[in-house]
């Protein structure tokens, strides 16, 4: 082999060695940032979030297919995967809400008391979940106590486990936990950011919180309506037509019922168990 | 809401801290898929998320394509994997696994295009006909200006280089294309090819140097009319 030959085989070794090195560089990328949490979410094994605006600022909420499962103000992304991640069991993934998801959140922050919203809450106790559902019938702009979960979900001495429940509710907010106060008619304790953060949505919502801290001052746990009889949670919509001169006042449901007054079928204020 | 450790159930991420690619990793990896599919799948998709999408970005030419793909693969196997009993997990050979179910979405994306009427290079397998109908330039400028694969600061030259190369990978015919990729931008030994494109090894071997040739020849062709594209500019 003369040398010229030699020189040319050393040329087309090198030039191979380099296109081999190349391809080797064109294996080396980096995928679309989230693609295996895209696809982890798409299987079920993670859930996907997304920023809604509120009466409390940006809202982290975090969904999957059986709907919302968790809603938090973080101060960061980061911060809020990881809480996910704590809370769920599961990482998740950026990206849009599903229309159906959209609209009831949408029309549920609006106001919308028949708002449709899923959510999944299969990591918490039947007890829980039968808590967290009910206050999902406290209307926009109205509370009850929680002896009044405790009483609608058929377990009236419950009202310590009705707190706790709440108290672990992983979607404040669209689970209107906020709409629960104390049975004295403090307003209690607030998930989502502590007590001022409860009196800035529920005044958002309607709620006229410094009518209801004055009543609350005075004892006052029910209105009457002289005009047909019955009474009511404070803050009921009924409540709020009675006119000055037809209001009554009382601090327990025995004095009212003693009076001639039956309960409101709309807020259902306790009456039963101390009539019988 | 505080964390409830005590109830949520704790699904923390297994940390597979060897490189999944190699033979240590791969078994670390089944290991982990064995005892616990859903944390041992989160490992395989966030290991394997950039290799799996490589190779389809160098199949199909497109950042879209290859992202579909990609998705499409780990939801595949992860619905075979649910199917699959704790001991075959624990024995299986997950990279050829993987990229065969790759491989068969590539293949399936392809026919599409073709079927669909897409400018598809797979139906031009020959290279000659591509230079002539002036396709070739359609293939060159189909991958997307910027390439992963190359680093932002890299030089302009090493950056043309390596988008030629990607580009021109896309005008060899589809069989020989998945066979070099898997082999010389994958980085599977020949064995492990034949599992994943389902042929004899001698054919995949023989698949591998003929698209080798044909990579070589078109860049040849291309740097011979760059060169002719200088000469005649420097003319003008």
């Amino acid at each position: 082999m003369s040398h010229h030959d030699d020189s040319i085989q050393t040329t087309t070794l090198q030039a191979n060695r380099a296109l081999v090195d190349d391809c080797r560089t064109l294996g080396v990328v980096n995928s679309p940032i989230d693609l295996a949490g895209r696809a982890l979410a798409i299987i079920g094994l993670a859930d996907w979030f997304t920023t809604v605006e509120t009466p409390l600022g940006l809202v982290y909420i975090a969904w999957n297919a059986s709907g919302l499962s968790l809603a938090q103000r973080t101060e960061s992304r980061e911060a809020f995967r990881a809480f996910a991640r704590a809370v769920l069991g599961r990482s998740v993934t950026a990206g849009a809400l599903p229309e159906a998801l959209a609209r009831g959140t949408r029309a549920w922050l609006a106001g919308d008391n028949r708002a449709q919203l899923a959510f999944d809450l299969t990591q918490l106790t039947a007890f829980e979940r039968a808590t967290l559902m009910k206050t999902r019938e406290i209307p926009h702009g109205e509370v009850r106590p929680y002896g009044w979960i405790a009483r609608e979900i058929g377990h009236p001495r419950a009202v310590r486990a009705v707190g706790t429940a709440l108290a672990r509710n992983p979607i404040p907010l669209f689970i209107p936990c906020h709409r629960v106060v104390r049975t004295d008619g403090m307003l209690g304790k607030y998930s989502m950011g502590g007590p001022a953060n409860k009196r800035t949505i529920l005044s958002a919502e309607g709620v006229d919180v410094e009518r209801l801290e004055w009543l609350t001052s005075k004892g006052v746990r029910f209105v009457g309506n002289a005009a047909d009889d019955s009474y009511c949670y404070p803050t009921c919509y009924a409540a709020r037509e009675i006119s000055a001169e037809r209001l009554v006042m009382f601090h327990d449901e025995a004095i009212a019922l003693a009076r001639g007054y039956h309960p409101c079928n709309s807020c259902r204020p306790p009456a039963a168990q101390l009539a019988s | 809401m505080r964390p409830k450790s005590a109830v949520a159930p704790s699904r923390s991420l297994v940390s597979i801290s060897t490189d999944p690619q190699t033979p240590a990793g791969e078994i670390a990896l089944a290991a982990a898929l064995a005892c616990n599919l859903e944390s041992g799948f989160e490992a395989l998709a966030c290991a394997w998320q950039n290799r799996l999408y490589a190779f389809e970005l160098r199949i199909t030419g497109s950042h879209t394509d290859a992202e579909e793909l990609t998705q499409e693969t780990l939801v595949r196997a992860w619905r075979a994997l649910s199917a699959f009993e704790p001991e075959r997990r624990r024995t299986l050979r997950i990279r050829p696994w993987l990229f065969q179910i790759a491989v068969n979405l590539a293949r399936n994306n392809a026919r599409g295009a073709r079927r669909s009427g897409v400018l598809s290079l797979d139906a031009l397998d020959d290279p000659e006909r591509l230079d002539s109908d002036g396709r070739g330039e359609a293939a060159a400028t189909r991958i997307a200006d910027e390439d992963p694969a190359v680093e932002p600061e890299a030089s302009l030259e090493r950056r043309q280089r390596l988008e030629t190369l990607a580009a021109l990978l896309l005008t060899i015919p589809h069989a020989h294309r998945l066979a070099l990729t898997l082999r010389h931008i994958e980085g599977m030994s020949y064995p492990d090819i034949a599992v994943t494109v389902g042929l004899p090894i001698g054919t995949v071997k023989s698949h591998v140097s003929r698209g080798a040739a044909e990579l070589r020849r078109a860049l040849d062709r291309d740097r011979t009319r760059e060169a002719y594209r200088e000469e005649t500019e420097s003319v003008r």
